[in-house]
C-alpha cells in the first residue's frame, strides 16, 4: 500500500472541542459500559499503587520495633499478597477490556465509515482521493479507537493516584505532603512544555521519514529513467540531504527526550531532599515514624508518573480531535445524490431491496432537456435530448472531454440531471430506487477493476448464485476460457491484488464476462475491449453482438467493429450531439465523423495487427 | 549469511564507536549512581536516626567524622537531602548524555544505511530491478532500517543497562547478607524465562493480527477503487458483508493478542511483585533477629524494586533481537548484488557515427531468445524506425543501446566503439532515450525538464518544450511550470508525460535519440508536430523511432522490420509497401478498410503522410 502519512501530517492550530468529542461519545454508546468498567479497574490500581508504601510503612513500624517483635508476620504478609492479588487482577482485567474497547470502537467506526462510504455519491469519489478515505478508516480509526481505549486508562489512572495519593499524604503528615505538593506545579510546567515540544520535534521526523520513504519509491520505480538520464549522483545528492534531515530532526527530538527525563526526575530528588531533610528532623524529635519517613520518600519520587501522564494524554489531544474531525465529517457527509423516502418505502434502499415491487426493465432511454454541470460550474451537457429504443445499441464517440462518459455516468445514475430528465421505460429514473436500475445495468470499464479472489468469485461478483457452469458459459462466450484454463488452478486461481496477475486485455475479458453472466437490461461498454488483441477482438466481436442483442446498450469505443454494427452512433462535441446516424451515412456526410475515422481508426487498426497486448503485458 | 550481518552491525558500531562506547561508559556510571539513593537513605535511617553504625565507604565516613559526625549530621539532615539531589543531577546528566550518544550514533547508522542501500539500488543493473519486486524492496529500506535503528538506539544499551545492573545490585547485596540476596532474586532468572519465551508468542500473534489488518486494508482499497464497479451492479450490501468479515477478523485477532498481552502483563507483575513481597518478608525476619536494620530493609526492597523493570525488559528485548538480525539479513541482501561495472579501460569516445549491431544475441534472464544473430546498420545522421510485433524484441535494442542490459554475444558498436568499452554513464549522456511509460519524479514540471540539463535556462527548457508539444499544456495547467508532478502531485494523461518526458531528453545533448513507442499516447496530428520540430531541430543526431504507427514510421530513411528477434525486412517506406511481408499486410489492413469507404480518403492521408 502506498503511503499516506502526509495526509495525517497537518498542523493542527485549532482549539479544543468538546462538541466534537461529545459526539463521537454518542456515536460509541455500545462500549460505554467496559469504559467504565476499565475506568474501576484503573481506580484499583491507582488506590494499590498507593496503598503499597504504606504497607511497608506499616512493617517498618510495627515488626521490628522491639514492641512489635512478637507480632506475628503472617497477617501482614496474606494481605500484602491481597493488595498484589487485586492489583494483578485489576491489570488483567483492564488490558483485556480496553483492548476489548479499543478494538470494537474501531471496528464500529470502520463499519459506519464503510457504510457510508457505500452510500456517497461519485461527485465525493470524484473530489476525494482514494488514498484520502483509506487512511479515514486505518489511520484516524485507530487513532481514536486507541485514545478512547488507552487514553483513557492513563487519564484515570493518573488522575485518581494522584488524588489518593495527596490525600494518603495530607492525612499522614500534611506539612511533609505539602512540601511534595509544592514542587508540583514546576514539574506540571516543565512536563507541559515538554511534551508538546517533543510531540512536534517527533511530528518532524515522521513528515520526513515519509519523503524518505517517497524518495526510495522513487527511486526504485524510476530507475530506468534515473540511468538513462545519468541522474544518479544528483539524485544521490538531493537524497543525501534528506537523512542529513532526518538524522538532525531525529536527533534533536531524541535531545528533548532525552533532556526531559532526568531533568523531572532532578525536579522531584528537590521533593525527595526535602522531605528527607525535614522528615529525619520530625523522626529525631519523634514526631514521626521511620515507615512514615520513608513513605514519604517513595511517593515523592512516584508523584512525577501521574503528571506525565496527564501531560502526554493533553499534547496527544490535538491529533486525536484532527483525526476525530475527519472522521465525524465523513459519517456527517449526506450523498447527493438519494433515494426520496417514498421511493424508499415502495422499493427499498441500496441495503435492503425490496424486489418484489420493482418493475421489469424493457430499456427504453430518454434524455429531456438535460444539462449537466460540475460542483465548479462547469457545463458538459446542456439540454441534452435522446431518445433510445429498447435493445438498440448507440455508439459514442468524439474527442476528450465531449461529454462521453458523462452520458453513460447519468445513465447508470451516478450522477443526476442538474436540469432536465432521465426517462426508463418512460418514467424519471428518480422516482425508481438507484438499487433498481443499477441490478440491472451491465457495465465494463476500460481500465477493468478485478477483485482479489479467484477467477470464479470475480465473474460471481454479480450474481454469487450463478453455477459454475454458466459462468464459465460466459467466459466461453468471451473467448477468456482458453487463458483460464491456462492458469495454475484455472477458474479457482487467484487473480491477485486487483488482478495484478493479469494482463489488461485478461482483465477486460473477465470483466467483460461478468456483466453478461449479470445478465443486464442495459449494457454500458466504456472502451470495454481496448486492450484485447486483434484475433480475440475478432472472436469475441460475434459475442458482443449476441450479447447485445435485444438489450439496449451504449458503448463508448474507438474500435471500429465495435462502432460500425452500432445501430446509431453520436458524434459528441462539446456537450452536444454533433453528427447523429448509421456508420455509413456518416462517412457519406463527409463531416466529423469522417475526420476522426481518417485520423483515428486506421493506425488503430494497424496496431492491432502488431499486437495491443504488449502493452498491457509491458505495464 | 549470519557472519555477514554481524559483519555489518559490527561496521555501523566500529563508525560510530565512540559514540556507543561513551554512552556504555555513562550507562554503566548511571547504574551505579542509580545504587547511591536508597544508600543514603540507609545512612539516614541507620546511622543518623537510630545510631547505628555508619555503611558509608571509609573516606566518606572520615569526611563526616571531620565535620562532627553523627551529632553534626543529625544538626544538619539538609545534607542528606542535598546529596539526592546532587545524586539525580549527576545521574540525571550521565543519562541526557547516554541518551544523545545513542541516538546521535544510531542516527547516523541509520543514514549509513540509508545512503547506502540508495546509491546501491541506484547502481544494481537494471536486470536486478527488473525482476525486484518495488514494494519488498521499499520495504527493507525502511521498515528494516528501521528496526536496525531502534534496535542501537534503544535495546542495545537496555542490555547494557540490565546487566550492569544486575552485576552492581549482586556486588553491593551479598556483602550486607548472602542469604537475602538469594531469596532477593530466586524469581529473577524466572522473570526473565518468562518474558522471554512468552513474549514470542505475543509477537506471533501481534504478526497474524498485522496480516489481517492488510487484509482488511485491501478489501477497503479495492472496495474504493472499484466503487464504479460495485455500484453498477448493485453490490453495497455484499460489500459491505465482506468488509464487515474482514474487520471483525482483524478486531478478533487483536482481541486473540489482547489475551495473551493481558497474561503476559499480569502474570510479568505478579511475578515481580511477589518477588518484591519475598524479600520483604524475608528482610523483616531477619531484622526481627536483629541481623539487618531499617536501612537494610530498604536498600534490598528498593535495590530488588530497580531490577525488576530491566529483567523483564531485558527478556523482551531478546525475543525481539532476533527480528533485528533478519532485517540485517534483508538489508544485506541488497547491499551484497553486485553493482553494475565499466571495464577498466572504458573510454568516453565521441559517438556521432554509424550505429552497427553485428551478430548480436540477447535472452533476459530465464526467458527465452529475444533478438537472434541481429545484424544492421544505422548511418549517421539518419532516422531509422523499428516495426514489429509483440516480443518481436524491438524495445530490447533500445535497453541494449545504452547498456542497461548486456547482449550474450555479438557487438555493439558506435562510429566503430564496442559500447561494451565505453563509459556507460558517457554512454547514456550521449543517447538519448525516450520510454513509451515515462517517469517523472515528484517535483515541479519545470525541475524534471531541467534535471537534463541543470544548466539550460528557462529559454532553452520553453523551446524543448514546444517543440515536444509539451508547452501548452504546461502552460496552462494551474501553476504553470510550478505545477508538481509525479506521484504526490497533479496526474498527467500518459500522453502528456511522453511528451515532459520528450522535452526533458530533448534538452541534454544528444548524439543519438531513441524513442521507444514514445508517442503511443498522444494523438496523430501532435505526433506528426513533434516529429516535424525534431526534424528542424536536430539535423545530425542519429534518431531510432520505435512505433507501432505506420504514420510515424513512413518517413524514416529506413525501415526495418523486426520479426522474432531478426530483421525479416528493411528498406523504404515505399520499399516495403511493395514487398509481401508484415510491412505489407498492415498497409493491406488500412487499405481493405479504406475500400470500405471512400477511396479519395486512402490518398488524403497518403499525401499527410509525405508531406
Amino acid at each position: 500500500m502506498s503511503d499516506f502519512s502526509h495526509i495525517e501530517e497537518q498542523d493542527y492550530t485549532r482549539k479544543f472541542d468538546p462538541g466534537l468529542f461529545k459526539k463521537l461519545f454518542l456515536h460509541m454508546r455500545r462500549h460505554w459500559k467496559k469504559m467504565g468498567f476499565v475506568a474501576a479497574m484503573m481506580a484499583v490500581l491507582a488506590v494499590t499503587d498507593v496503598i503499597l508504601p504504606l504497607m511497608t510503612r506499616h512493617a517498618i513500624d510495627h515488626y521490628i520495633t522491639p514492641e512489635g517483635l512478637s507480632s506475628p508476620l503472617w497477617p501482614f504478609g496474606l494481605a500484602y499478597l491481597g493488595i498484589i492479588l487485586a492489583q494483578v487482577g485489576s491489570v488483567f482485567l483492564f488490558i483485556l477490556v480496553a483492548a476489548r474497547v479499543e478494538h470494537h470502537v474501531n471496528y464500529d467506526m470502520r463499519m459506519k465509515g464503510f457504510r457510508k462510504l457505500q452510500e456517497l455519491s461519485f461527485s465525493y469519489y470524484d473530489r476525494t482521493s482514494v488514498g484520502y478515505l483509506m487512511s479515514r478508516l486505518t489511520s484516524d480509526t485507530n487513532n481514536l479507537a486507541e485514545a478512547f481505549g488507552w487514553g483513557l486508562v492513563d487519564l484515570v489512572w493518573a488522575v485518581i493516584f494522584l488524588i489518593a495519593v495527596t490525600i494518603a499524604m495530607l492525612v499522614i503528615n500534611w506539612q511533609l505532603a505539602l512540601m511534595v505538593i509544592a514542587v508540583v506545579p514546576v514539574l506540571a510546567v516543565i512536563t507541559a512544555w515538554f511534551q508538546k515540544h517533543i510531540l512536534k520535534a517527533q511530528r518532524e521526523v515522521r513528515k520526513i521519514n515519509s519523503r524518505i520513504t517517497g524518495a526510495f519509491n522513487e527511486g526504485i520505480m524510476g530507475v530506468k529513467t534515473t540511468k538513462s538520464l545519468v541522474r544518479e549522483d544528483a539524485n544521490f545528492e538531493e537524497f543525501s540531504h534528506l537523512t542529513g534531515d532526518m538524522r538532525r530532526a531525529a536527533v534533536r527530538a531524541a535531545t528533548l527526550s532525552a533532556v526531559f527525563l532526568p531533568l523531572v526526575i532532578a525536579i522531584s530528588s528537590l521533593a525527595s531532599a526535602l522531605v528527607l531533610g525535614e522528615g529525619a528532623a520530625r523522626v529525631l524529635r519523634g514526631v514521626i515514624s521511620l515507615g512514615t519517613l520513608t513513605a514519604f520518600v517513595n511517593y515523592s519520587v512516584q508523584f512525577f508518573n501521574p503528571i506525565r501522564d496527564i501531560a502526554a494524554t493533553f499534547a496527544e489531544m490535538q491529533r486525536i480531535q484532527a483525526a476525530a474531525e475527519r472522521v465525524v465529517s465523513l459519517l456527517e457527509t449526506e450523498p447527493d445524490i438519494q433515494d426520496s423516502p417514498a421511493v424508499v418505502e415502495k422499493y427499498g434502499d441500496n441495503f435492503h431491496p425490496r424486489r418484489e415491487n420493482w418493475e421489469e426493465i424493457h430499456g427504453a432511454v430518454t434524455f429531456e432537456n438535460v444539462t449537466f454541470r460540475y460542483k465548479d460550474g462547469t457545463e458538459v451537457l446542456s439540454d441534452f435530448n435522446l431518445d433510445v429504443r429498447p435493445g438498440e445499441t448507440i455508439a459514442i464517440v468524439g474527442p476528450t472531454g465531449a461529454g462521453k462518459s458523462t452520458i453513460v455516468n447519468l445513465l447508470c445514475r451516478f450522477y443526476e440531471p442538474t436540469a432536465g430528465r432521465i426517462l426508463i421505460d418512460g418514467v424519471d429514473y428518480r422516482e425508481r430506487s438507484q438499487l433498481w436500475l443499477q441490478s440491472s445495468l451491465g457495465y465494463v470499464l476500460q481500465e477493468p477493476h478485478l477483485f482479489s479472489g479467484t477467477v470464479m468469485d470475480n465473474l460471481r461478483y454479480a450474481d454469487p448464485e450463478a453455477s459454475r457452469e454458466q459462468a464459465m458459459a460466459a467466459a466461453r462466450l468471451v473467448n477468456a476460457d482458453a487463458f483460464i484454463r491456462k492458469m495454475d488452478k484455472g477458474y479457482d486461481s487467484e487473480v491477485g491484488e486487483g488482478g495484478s496477475r493479469l494482463s489488461t486485455g485478461e482483465k477486460q475479458l473477465i470483466s467483460f464476462a461478468r456483466a453478461i453472466l449479470h445478465n443486464p437490461r442495459l449494457f454500458v461498454l466504456d472502451e470495454a475491449t481496448s486492450s484485447v488483441d486483434t484475433e480475440t477482438e475478432v472472436l469475441i466481436q460475434h459475442a458482443i453482438e449476441e450479447t447485445l442483442k435485444g438489450r439496449t446498450s451504449f458503448i463508448i469505443a474507438h474500435r471500429l467493429s465495435t462502432i460500425r454494427s452500432a445501430d446509431r452512433i453520436l458524434l459528441l462535441e462539446g456537450g452536444r450531439i454533433a453528427e447523429e446516424g448509421r456508420h455509413e451515412e456518416l462517412l457519406r456526410r463527409r463531416g466529423a465523423y469522417y475526420e476522426l475515422y481518417t485520423n483515428q481508426f486506421r493506425e488503430e487498426a494497424a496496431g492491432q495487427l502488431l499486437g495491443r497486448r504488449e502493452t498491457a503485458a509491458e505495464a | 549469511m549470519k557472519k555477514r550481518n554481524h559483519r555489518l552491525l559490527a561496521s555501523l558500531l566500529r563508525e560510530n564507536l565512540r559514540y556507543f562506547l561513551g554512552a556504555g561508559i555513562l550507562a554503566i556510571l548511571s547504574v551505579f549512581l542509580g545504587f547511591f539513593t536508597p544508600a543514603v537513605l540507609a545512612e539516614v535511617l541507620d546511622n543518623y536516626l537510630q545510631g547505628l553504625p555508619s555503611r558509608l565507604p571509609a573516606f566518606l565516613a572520615e569526611a563526616v567524622e571531620a565535620l562532627g559526625g553523627r551529632q553534626f549530621m543529625r544538626a544538619n539532615l539538609w545534607l542528606p537531602g542535598l546529596a539526592l539531589v546532587m545524586i539525580s543531577v549527576v545521574s540525571g546528566a550521565c543519562n541526557f548524555l547516554k541518551s544523545r550518544w545513542t541516538s546521535i550514533g544510531a542516527e547516523n547508522s541509520a543514514r549509513r544505511l540509508r545512503n547506502d542501500l540508495y546509491a546501491h539500488l541506484q547502481e544494481l543493473p537494471f536486470a536486478y530491478h527488473a525482476k525486484a519486486a518495488t514494494g519488498d524492496l521499499v520495504q527493507r529500506c525502511t521498515s528494516d532500517v528501521d528496526m536496525v535503528r531502534r534496535f542501537m538506539s534503544m535495546q542495545l544499551l537496555s542490555i547494557v543497562d540490565a546487566v550492569m545492573m544486575v552485576g552492581i545490585a549482586l556486588a553491593l547485596l551479598i556483602p550486607i547478607s548472602l542469604k537475602i540476596t538469594i531469596v532477593s532474586l530466586v524469581i529473577m532468572p524466572a522473570l526473565f524465562l518468562f518474558a522471554w519465551q512468552f513474549f514470542k508468542l505475543v509477537v506471533k500473534a501481534f504478526r497474524r493480527a498485522d496480516e489481517s489488518d492488510g487484509r482488511q486494508t485491501t478489501v477497503l482499497q479495492e472496495n474504493l477503487t472499484g466503487v464504479r464497479v460495485v455500484r453498477a451492479f448493485g453490490q453495497a450490501q455484499r460489500e459491505i458483508e465482506k468488509y464487515e468479515e474482514a474487520a471483525a477478523d482483524t478486531r478478533d485477532k487483536y482481541l486473540k493478542l489482547a489475551w495473551l498481552d493481558a497474561i503476559y502483563w499480569s502474570t510479568g507483575d505478579m511475578m515481580g511483585m511477589a518477588q518484591s513481597l519475598l524479600t520483604l518478608l524475608f528482610c523483616l525476619m531477619e531484622a526481627r533477629a536483629g541481623r539487618i536494620s531499617v536501612g537494610d530493609i530498604v536498600v534490598f526492597t528498593s535495590y530488588i524494586g530497580m531490577l525488576i523493570w530491566p529483567v523483564r525488559n531485558l527478556g523482551r528485548i531478546l525475543s525481539h533481537g532476533g527480528r533485528t538480525m533478519v532485517s540485517l539479513e534483508r538489508i544485506d541482501e541488497i547491499l551484497r548484488q553486485k553493482r553494475e561495472t565499466d571495464r577498466e579501460d572504458a573510454a568516453a569516445p565521441d559517438l556521432r557515427g554509424d550505429i552497427v549491431f553485428d551478430r548480436v544475441n540477447f535472452a533476459y534472464e530465464g526467458g527465452g531468445e529475444v533478438l537472434r544473430d541481429l545484424s544492421f546498420t544505422i548511418p549517421a545522421g539518419k532516422t531509422a524506425a523499428f516495426l514489429g510485433a509483440t516480443g518481436s524484441g524491438k524495445s530490447s535494442i533500445a535497453l541494449l543501446m545504452q547498456r542497461l542490459y548486456a547482449p550474450q554475444s555479438g557487438r555493439i558498436t558506435i562510429g566503430g566503439h564496442n559500447i561494451a568499452q565505453v563509459a556507460r554513464r558517457h554512454l547514456r549522456a550521449r543517447v538519448g532515450l525516450v520510454l513509451q511509460e515515462p517517469f517523472l519524479y515528484s517535483k515541479t514540471i519545470y525541475d524534471n525538464l531541467r534535471m537534463a540539463a541543470p544548466e539550460a535556462g528557462q529559454e532553452m527548457i520553453t523551446r524543448a518544450a514546444r517543440d515536444a508539444q509539451a508547452l501548452e499544456f504546461i502552460e496552462q495547467s494551474e501553476k504553470g511550470w510550478q505545477t508538481m508532478v509525479g506521484e504526490r502531485g497533479v496526474t498527467l494523461s500518459g500522453g502528456q508525460k511522453q511528451r515532459a518526458a520528450i522535452a526533458r531528453t530533448l534538452l541534454k545533448d544528444n548524439d543519438i535519440l531513441i524513442f521507444d513507442d514514445s508517442l503511443s499516447a498522444v494523438d496523430t496530428a501532435t505526433d506528426a508536430r513533434i516529429r516535424e520540430a525534431l526534424r528542424r531541430r536536430s539535423r545530425d543526431t542519429t534518431t531510432i523511432i520505435i512505433s507501432h504507427r505506420i504514420l510515424t514510421l513512413a518517413q524514416a530513411d529506413i525501415i526495418f522490420v523486426l520479426e522474432e528477434g531478426r530483421i525479416s525486412a528493411q528498406g523504404s517506406h515505399e520499399e516495403l509497401i511493395s514487398r509481401p511481408g508484415l510491412y505489407q499486410r498492415i498497409h493491406h489492413i488500412q487499405s481493405g478498410l479504406e475500400d470500405e469507404f471512400l477511396f479519395q480518403a486512402h490518398n488524403g492521408t497518403r499525401e499527410a503522410a509525405h508531406e
